[in-house]
């Protein structure tokens, strides 16, 4: 009976259902596109700098608690235009997380140069007690609503007739896919094609020899943080979107950790199909396994299914091998 | 001046060998034990003993435990919270089924339930190391706290889903729930925590405690030399566990005399980890620095300013608690990455050479 429902029933109902599997499935894509952007982010310093920055879901609530705060400073100072003051605020966000990023290389890292790992791991334990303090103070504790609309963000659902029954997609979640894609894609040609991404690409390589052909640690530095603050503040906005926007969110960066050990630290590619595999298993797993075991097993179904590949490749899916010598 | 190791000489190698080879150490120690058995109970006020020494010793305790995997056999968890949860429950099942049996006895037992569970979620670490490791620990913190919440044999089917403590008694006195005066409570709790840190002193001086250190310096090193990595690891997995579940047992029995399960979350294990880290990686001393400082820095933050006359808000003080501690995590890993055990040991050797330091 167990035997069953664990391994029969969950599939007879995908069967008898397919626009619930489709409508399942499409949900799973668009949690995993929103993990994928957060381990996304994890990924950019580890590779530059190696350190693991667990600061980065306090970022995506930072990021988009500056722009919805700054936003409404502006709209109190009288900036009619509500769409104008909302890419005002955005280009002032982005300018704060430009600060954010030279504040930290150079308050944070720079004296920690050489430190172990778990030192400077435990340094971004700070910086996240910090933000949190800092975003509190300046903006207040209470949960905020996005400015999607202001930012030209398309809301609403689409309905597909398909497979006999009703999909219905959010815009939304089309426009975090769509923009996600182009961030990537942007990404990726800036490591590969630009001098700044050879400079990055050096540096993930090894440390000592990146110094010795004269790229400067410190600037990179700053770049990486930078690239993955404003990874962390496109994150917040589509999240903050569909929900709301406060410091619940910081769970987000728990969640999106079993896609970083899936896909591996080093890998972007790893990321992102680690990000779709946990998003889609997660959800798949809690909407047709979840009543087995009573609801909310979303919480720790990720950590096995990354536990159980960790248990086969060490390093993640797409991470680099690991040579250890005595 | 007075710390001074002239005219003290070691005839034999067990006095050599001790790890408190000088005089004023010992005395010191004991002057600290002293002040902690006597002074505080007789002198402390309610508020001090309550809010303060309490958690304070169980959450050193918590902090041994964490440093004894993280510190001393370089495996870092992040589940301390959830094995912590698993000494508080196991302790609630044991005495409400056995309610005849002392609470103390079921407070060390249940740190047994917490081991075995520790070494299960410890078996990955043999092939599993760093980071990936510690963020597989955090599937034994989701998936124990979801337990928590959602077997409710755990807490005997309460409609409240949380664990209350009653009365138990030790020679006709209180000592848990609602009637137990804060002074017995925290004598019981300092005398398990002493005991226990004995035990752990002894522990990493030994063979046990060198093998783990060798694991952590370098394990392929450790397993050319003999020392065979899985039960090793296993080892600190469980005693860290133990030494966790019997804190956690302690936290709810001692301290809060009640608790749900969100007091065993993820934050309370990085909490711990802050407390091992700022304290010292490796060092049973940091472990108690560190707990004092991460424990009471935020008390301080939010009862000095209004004493001292500033009118602020608490919501306001509660963010600058939390702005001035993670400044001062960063202020002190840059200052000292290993942490106030090292500051400790520089001002030790100032002291004995001090006031001529050539």
């Amino acid at each position: 009976m167990l035997l069953y429902k664990i391994f029969i029933d969950p599939f007879v109902q995908m069967g008898a259902a397919p626009d619930l599997l489709v409508q399942t499935l499409w949900e799973g894509l668009v949690a995993g596109v929103l993990y994928a952007l957060i381990a996304l982010g994890f990924v950019l310093i580890f590779k530059a700098s190696g350190v693991f920055n667990f600061a980065q879901g306090i970022m995506v609530v930072f990021g988009a608690l500056t722009l919805v705060g700054i936003y409404e400073i502006l709209v109190r100072w009288g900036i009619s235009q509500e769409n104008v003051a909302a890419f005002v605020a955005l280009g002032l966000t982005i300018g704060v997380m430009f600060l954010l990023a030279f504040g930290v290389e150079r308050i944070v890292l720079k004296p920690l140069v050489n430190q172990p790992d778990i030192i400077l791991f435990m340094a971004t334990f700070g910086l996240t007690y910090f933000l949190i303090g800092f975003g509190e103070y300046v903006f207040g504790g209470s949960s905020k609503i996005m400015i999607a609309d202001q930012l030209y963000l398309p809301k609403g659902f689409i309905d597909l007739k398909i497979l006999g029954g009703v999909v219905s997609l959010q815009k939304i979640d089309i426009a975090a896919a769509v923009i996600a894609s182009v961030m990537v894609t942007g990404l990726a040609l800036f490591f590969s094609k630009t001098r700044i991404g050879r400079a990055l690409r050096a540096v993930a390589d090894s440390h000592k020899a990146a110094l010795s052909v004269g790229i400067s640690l410190d600037q990179i530095w700053v770049i990486v943080w930078f690239a993955s603050g404003l990874v962390a503040l496109v994150t917040g906005i589509m999240w903050g979107a569909r929900s709301e926007v406060s410091f619940a969110l910081e769970v987000i960066a728990l969640r999106a950790l079993p896609v970083l050990i899936l896909g591996g630290f080093t890998s972007i590619p790893g990321a992102i199909v680690g990000g779709l595999i946990i998003g889609v298993g997660e959800k798949l797993g809690d909407f047709y396994w979840g009543g087995l075991l009573g609801r909310g097993i979303e919480s720790w179904l990720a950590y096995f299914i990354a536990l159980v590949f960790l248990l086969f490749r060490p390093q993640g899916l797409f991470g680099e091998k690991i040579i250890e010598r005595v | 001046m007075l710390y001074r190791e002239a005219g003290q000489f070691k005839t034999n190698y067990a006095s050599d060998q001790a790890i408190f080879p000088i005089l004023q150490d010992r005395m010191g120690i004991a002057a600290i034990l002293l002040v902690a058995f006597v002074v505080v109970p007789y002198f402390g006020n309610d508020f001090l003993l309550q809010a303060i020494m309490i958690p304070f010793v169980i959450f050193s305790l918590a902090t041994i435990g964490l440093n004894l995997l993280t510190g001393y056999t370089g495996l870092l968890s992040l589940g301390t919270g959830a094995f912590m949860g698993v000494g508080a429950y196991a302790c609630y099942k044991l005495e409400t089924l056995f309610p005849n049996v002392n609470i103390i006895v079921w407070i060390v037992a249940a740190g047994f339930a917490s081991a075995a569970v520790g070494v299960l979620f410890g078996l990955p670490s043999l092939r599993i190391k760093g980071f990936y490791l510690a963020i597989a620990t955090l599937a034994a913190q989701f998936f124990l706290q979801w337990c928590f919440v959602r077997i409710p044999w755990l807490f005997n089917y309460n409609t409240s889903g949380a664990i209350e403590v009653g009365t138990h008694t030790l020679f006709g006195i209180p000592i848990t729930g609602p009637n137990a005066s804060s002074t017995t409570r925290y004598l019981i709790a300092l005398s398990i925590v002493v005991v226990m840190t004995w035990f752990a002193s002894n522990l990493v001086h030994g063979r046990i405690g060198r093998m783990w250190m060798a694991v952590r310096d370098m394990d392929i090193a450790a397993e050319l030399m003999g020392i065979r990595l899985l039960p090793t690891k296993l080892l600190a997995f469980a005693v860290s566990s133990f030494y966790c579940g019997v804190a956690g047992a302690m936290l709810v029995f001692l301290w809060y005399g009640g608790a749900e399960a969100d007091v065993f979350s993820i934050n309370q294990s990085f909490f711990i980890l802050f407390m091992v880290i700022v304290g010292g990686l490796g060092s049973l001393l940091g472990s108690y620095l560190g707990a004092a400082f991460i424990f009471i820095l935020p008390i301080f933050l939010r009862y000095v300013p209004p004493h001292l006359g500033m009118p602020i808000l608490p919501a306001t003080v509660e963010h600058i608690a939390f702005m001035i501690t993670g400044g001062l995590i960063i202020f002190f890993l840059i200052v000292e990455p290993n942490g106030l055990a090292r500051l400790w040991q520089i001002a030790k050797q100032k002291l004995r050479v001090w006031p001529f330091p050539y």
